[in-house]
């Protein structure tokens, strides 16, 4: 009995390890959105392509889709444009996206030369709705289901990995019980 | 000296940098602005790990200080901010964890290391006394056994 006392460092230093270990492999500036599980919040706000047709949250209802928060000012997301491209025409995903603390006309001339991978823009000069959502830097992509709720946010560029490793299937997973 | 002197202008050089960010506010009273401030200081920014809204430059820390300038105006609490600000963008941004059912844990632990301590310390203590007493306390028999013992070890010797 005594000498399993003696092993009692070992065991606590290997708990510490395996509890201090698990932290390691995170990545801390991927932070969980708050959101995850909760409706897209209440909006109100213009649609880029037409200054006169108010959107809402309702926009965001009836199919799973893709929210992507973008700005023409954001390095990274012109990094990940061709693949939202490739998502949108080739995978037919229905992305919309949210351009973030841009200008209209910045925007429009990026879409045109870039192609345009987004069913419908929302205009969010002030950042309102991407405060609401939580949006710490763009770009930053999320996965919306069919009622409206936030199942999963990526921060950081889309490309082909992180659509076979992440978005995919949190897009399966968002059909399956949406 | 020259340490202490370091670290003075080390102290009056970060203080100029936070009055730089705050200031951009406007109160009617000054405990108001001492509570903007002292609310700002308390929420982390989300966008550079470890820095508070109050001294970050980045652009979402910027619009926070907004939320909560604005929150403030409109008469709320400093919970209702910090809830407010935590339901967009988790408790991460929170400095201090609020007590609940996740993080019992995290504010137990002091306590528990502690009690841990002083239940080390205690059984070291009985264990050793109940040997010593071992020790001391011999039976009548065993008394009588060293005595005999000791006095034939004596009548050797004296052989």
């Amino acid at each position: 009995m005594k000498r399993l006392f003696l092993f009692l460092p070992l065991l606590i230093a290997i708990v510490l390890g395996i509890v201090l270990f698990a932290g390691i492999g995170k990545d801390p500036t991927k932070l969980e959105s708050a959101l995850i599980g909760k409706p897209v919040p209440a909006f109100s706000l213009k649609d880029l392509n037409n200054p006169e047709a108010e959107l809402d949250e309702s926009l965001l209802r009836g199919e799973v889709q893709l929210l992507n928060v973008w700005g023409t000012w954001c390095p990274a997301c012109r990094d990940e444009h061709d693949d939202l491209m490739w998502l949108a025409q080739d995978k037919g995903i229905s992305i919309v996206g949210l351009n973030y603390k841009d200008n209209r006309a910045d925007a429009l001339v990026w879409l045109e030369r870039l192609g345009n991978p987004y069913s419908t823009t929302i205009y969010d000069p002030k950042g309102t709705l991407g405060f609401d959502l939580g949006v710490y830097g763009a770009p930053e992509t999320f996965v919306i289901d069919a009622s409206g709720v936030v199942r999963y946010r990526h921060v950081g560029v889309v490309n082909e990995k992180v659509w076979q490793e992440t978005l995919l299937p949190a897009i399966n997973d968002a059909r399956g019980n949406g | 000296m020259r340490r202490l002197l370091f670290i003075s202008l080390l102290a009056i050089l970060s203080s100029v940098t936070t009055a730089e960010v705050a200031d951009v506010y406007d109160f009617d009273t000054v405990a108001q602005e001492q509570r903007f401030q002292s609310l700002i200081e308390t929420l982390r920014c989300p966008k550079c790990q470890n820095q508070n809204i109050a001294d970050s430059n980045a652009p979402i820390s910027k619009d926070m200080r907004a939320e909560v300038y604005r929150m403030m105006g409109e008469g709320a609490g400093d919970q209702e901010i910090r809830d407010a600000l935590v339901a967009r963008f988790g408790e991460f941004i929170l400095y201090k964890p609020e007590v609940e059912k996740r993080t019992i844990l995290l504010w137990a632990t002091p306590a528990i290391a502690v009690f841990g301590g002083l239940l080390l310390v205690a059984i070291v203590v009985i264990r050793s006394r109940r040997g010593a007493a071992h020790v001391t306390a011999l039976t009548p028999e065993e008394k009588a056994r060293v005595e005999k013992i000791l006095a034939e070890n004596d009548r050797d010797t004296r052989a």
